[in-house]
Formats: structure tokens, C-alpha cells, sequence
């Protein structure tokens, strides 16, 4: 059993409990370990806060960092932009002394020191570099024969790859490698890697449903049953997105469910629907549960 | 972008780019590489948001180095990036394409720019400790799955609150923001 220091970050204890449920109720059937720090905050968020001001961005996610260090456990995300926030912190901290200096000064403050003894992981990267394909495969006892899901990475899962470094940053294969372990199908789609367009929802909202819907498009016009991914601001584009894109100009009537990956996990690692929180999808998830079933 | 009629002489600060570069170098050690950009438009053929919005990301660098700083530093599109860093990774000229934008963005705050969205996150922030902070209805779906009430995070444990206030005051992003934030909600009024 490995420990780690589960990072919940904003959205998904605030906005979607349903994947910190499935997060909680899954990953430890997968010896994961998770551990509460009640200090945890804000990551904090990449794009509001990062663009605003980088230098109070990076001593904000050291706060987070030391946290982590004065447990002596290496941090979990369930989020793309905390893993974008935690990760190239943590990195650019420990390999730039100057870096290093300047936040440990604004950290003294507080009367923390950051150190750079652990490290930041994605549950993406704990799945398919630390447990694997095989063992997934190994513990399924109901396999998702004929679902056929849509995989959605997300942008700051993979890039920028210098820093970040999980996967390939165009050609990605962890996700849909995890989703064929479960017995689905990972279709390919034109348009997969588009980004969600969280980052411009405060400036552009016309713009980044129209983002949404030439995603959306494409993954109907394959027939796909659902669309999985891990990071909770792409799941709320592409849900909220489909509500949303009911209205004009769009007119657009999706009906994707989009599951959050640790839930399909959970199906086929036997649990019963009933035992998730599939009743807070906000769009159904009937259809998927009734041909697993 | 609507150019105001009155403003047919274009002002050109050919200090920008250096000011820029000066403020980025001490962040991304790189930075300086956006003097080589060649304008082959790689970048803007495969940025997500440009399919939709008018976001042109080399125009931007063309304008900076021309020193059109008002230009570059007064407008929605410089907002427009979902910094999806799909132009940084191809870039020919190797150039932190989505690295230099955020530090545009970095200046267009120090000096005034900031959108009022941004602003409103940051006063979330140093709120409740969350960009996006929990709300009555959520509580109560966190009971009915059997979750605590508030999430263990800084929601229950002020304390945190009170450190992450204290290292925006430090770093003076406070004092920044809420100088602009002051001027957005006036505005509104």
C-alpha cells in the first residue's frame, strides 16, 4: 500500500463530490493509500492566479509543497491545473537555487521552509506508471465489453512536456491504455486532443462553448458511449457544456455521458452503480450503466 | 479589436519588448528567445482557441517587438489564451511561446490591465482560501454521499487562510490587486 497526500484542490470537493466519492471509494481497492492534510488550499488555480502574478502563484504552491514535506508524503492530484501548479513549482523549485531563495524568503514569513524532498503526481501517473496496465487487468472482475469511450487527456496533464514529462505531449497513450484494461474500447476521434478552453470561460464564454461543441461533434459523430477523463475543469466544460449548448445560437442537443476514470475503474472493479454518485451527473449515465449490466 | 477612431498614431514604446524580457528572464531563463520568432505562423495554426476567437499569437510577439505596448497590454485578446501550450511545444525557433504570454500577462496586471474575472478569482482566493469555494447546495450533496460536510481542506482549517493572506501581502500582489479590483467595481457601479 502505497501513501500519499491526497490533493483535492477547488473544484472537486466544491463543485463535483461525486469524483471525490469515487476517487475515495476507488483508488484504495487499487493500494493507494490516500491521506488527508486538512491545511491544504487553493493549488493555486494556473491561469487566474499564474497570469496575475507568477511570484505570489509559486510561494502560494510551496505552502502546499512544504505541507507535504512536513509529512514526508509524496502528493496525489486529482486535477490537471493542481498537477500543472504543483508539479512545475516543485520542479523549477528544485533545480533553481534562485527560485529556491526568493519563496523560502516570503515563506519565513509564515514560518515554513521549503526543502524539496517529495514529489507531485497525477492519479494518472499512480495508475499507469506505479500500479500498471497488468495489474488493473489483473483485478477486473466485470469487464466493460462494448462500451465504446471517447478518452479526453486534458491539456495540462501532458503539457508543457519539458516540465511536466507523463506522457507524449501529442500522441498520449496512458489513458486509453487504462480504459482497454477495463475490457473497453478506446476510440480514436478527430479532434482529441482540442482543449476544453477552461481558460478563456471569464473572457470568451460564446467562443469556448463553441470550443466545447467541435469536440462534442466529433465524439458523436463516432458513436462513442461515454467520454472519460481526469480532470475535473474538462469535465465541467463538456457536461455544463451540453446543457448549455442547448440554447442559441447553438442548438446543439448532446446527449455523452462523461465519466470521471476512477468511476469506470470502480464498475468494473465489481462495485455496484448504486455505491457511486452517478445520481449527480448532470447528464444521465443510464445508458452506459444498463450495458455494463 | 475595435482601434478608437481618435487614435490614428500609433504610440510605440521600443522599450517594451527589453522591459518584458528584463521582468521574464528572472522567471523563465529562456525568455529572450521570443527575439527570433521568424512570424512562420506554426503557432497560430494549431492554437485551439484561434479556431474560434481572434486570439493570433504571433501578432502579438510582432506587436511587442514593434513596441506597441498599449496594444499588446489593452485588449481581450491577450486574455484569450487557454495556454494549452500546444505552439510552445512546436515552436521551429524553440521559443516558450506560452511562457512569454503569461509574462505579458504578468506586466498587463502590474500595470492596470487585468480583466475583472481574474480580479474576482483572486478575491475568492483570499476569501476562503479557494478559487472556487464550496457553497450551501454542495454541502448538502457532500452529506448525502456520506462525505463530511466540508471538505478537509483549508474550508476547515482557517488558519491556512490566514498563511495564504500573509504571502500575498508579502509578495505585494495583494496591495496590486486591490487597487485594480477597487477601480473594476467602481466601474461597474
Amino acid at each position: 500500500m502505497a501513501d500519499y497526500a491526497l490533493f483535492l484542490g477547488c473544484n472537486i470537493p466544491n463543485r463535483l463530490p461525486h469524483l471525490e466519492l469515487a476517487a475515495r471509494k476507488v483508488l484504495p481497492k487499487m493500494d493507494i493509500n490516500l491521506i488527508d492534510i486538512p491545511e491544504f488550499g487553493c493549488c493555486p488555480e494556473p491561469i487566474g492566479i499564474q497570469e496575475l502574478s507568477r511570484d505570489a502563484w509559486m510561494a502560494m504552491a510551496a505552502i502546499n509543497l512544504c505541507l507535504a514535506e512536513e509529512k514526508g508524503l509524496d502528493i496525489i492530484t486529482l486535477c490537471n491545473g493542481c498537477f500543472e501548479t504543483l508539479r512545475t513549482v516543485n520542479t523549477e523549485l528544485k533545480n533553481d537555487g534562485h527560485h529556491k531563495e526568493k519563496v523560502n524568503k516570503v515563506l519565513s514569513k509564515i514560518g515554513k521552509e521549503y526543502k524539496g524532498t517529495q514529489n507531485v503526481k497525477h492519479v494518472l501517473e499512480v495508475l499507469y506508471n506505479d500500479i500498471g496496465v497488468e495489474k488493473i487487468k489483473a483485478n477486473v472482475q466485470k469487464e466493460l465489453k462494448g462500451i465504446k469511450i471517447a478518452v479526453h487527456y486534458g491539456c495540462h496533464v501532458l503539457r508543457p512536456s519539458a516540465i511536466l514529462k507523463t506522457d507524449d505531449p501529442f500522441q498520449p497513450k496512458s489513458l486509453d491504455e487504462l480504459v482497454n484494461a477495463l475490457g473497453a474500447e478506446s476510440i480514436p476521434y478527430l479532434r482529441k486532443m482540442l482543449c476544453c478552453g477552461t481558460g478563456i470561460e471569464g473572457i470568451d464564454k460564446e467562443n469556448q462553448l463553441w470550443m466545447v461543441h467541435d469536440k462534442l461533434v466529433q465524439v458523436e459523430r463516432m458513436k462513442a458511449d461515454c467520454m472519460t477523463m481526469l480532470c475535473p475543469l474538462c469535465y465541467i466544460q463538456y457536461e455544463m457544456g451540453q446543457l448549455q449548448l442547448k440554447k442559441e445560437p447553438y442548438k446543439a442537443q448532446f446527449k455523452v455521458p462523461i465519466m470521471y476514470y476512477p468511476e469506470l475503474l470502480g464498475l468494473a472493479l465489481g462495485m455496484d452503480p448504486s455505491e457511486l454518485g452517478f445520481k449527480l451527473h448532470r447528464v444521465k449515465v443510464d445508458p452506459v450503466l444498463q450495458k455494463i449490466q | 479589436m475595435v482601434l478608437d477612431k481618435e487614435k490614428v498614431v500609433r504610440v510605440r514604446d521600443t522599450k517594451f519588448l527589453d522591459d518584458v524580457i528584463e521582468i521574464g528572464e528572472k522567471i523563465f531563463p529562456e525568455i529572450d528567445k521570443v527575439r527570433t520568432c521568424i512570424q512562420c505562423g506554426t503557432c497560430v495554426g494549431g492554437c485551439p482557441s484561434g479556431r474560434r476567437t481572434a486570439w493570433r499569437i504571433k501578432t502579438l510577439f510582432q506587436k511587442a517587438m514593434i513596441g506597441l505596448k498599449e496594444e499588446v497590454l489593452d485588449t481581450d485578446d491577450l486574455w484569450c489564451c487557454t495556454t494549452c501550450y500546444t505552439c510552445q511545444e512546436r515552436c521551429p525557433r524553440g521559443i516558450s511561446t506560452t511562457d512569454t504570454v503569461r509574462v505579458i500577462r504578468n506586466v498587463a496586471f502590474r500595470e492596470g490591465y487585468a480583466k475583472k474575472n481574474h480580479l474576482f478569482v483572486c478575491s475568492l482566493l483570499f476569501k476562503f482560501g479557494h478559487a472556487v469555494p464550496i457553497n450551501e447546495p454542495v454541502k448538502e450533496l457532500r452529506k448525502k454521499l456520506g462525505l463530511s460536510e466540508l471538505p478537509p481542506t483549508v474550508h476547515s482549517y482557517p488558519e491556512g487562510l490566514k498563511e495564504v493572506n500573509a504571502i500575498c501581502e508579502k509578495t505585494g500582489f495583494k496591495e496590486i490587486w486591490e487597487k485594480q479590483w477597487k477601480k473594476a467595481q467602481e466601474a461597474q457601479k
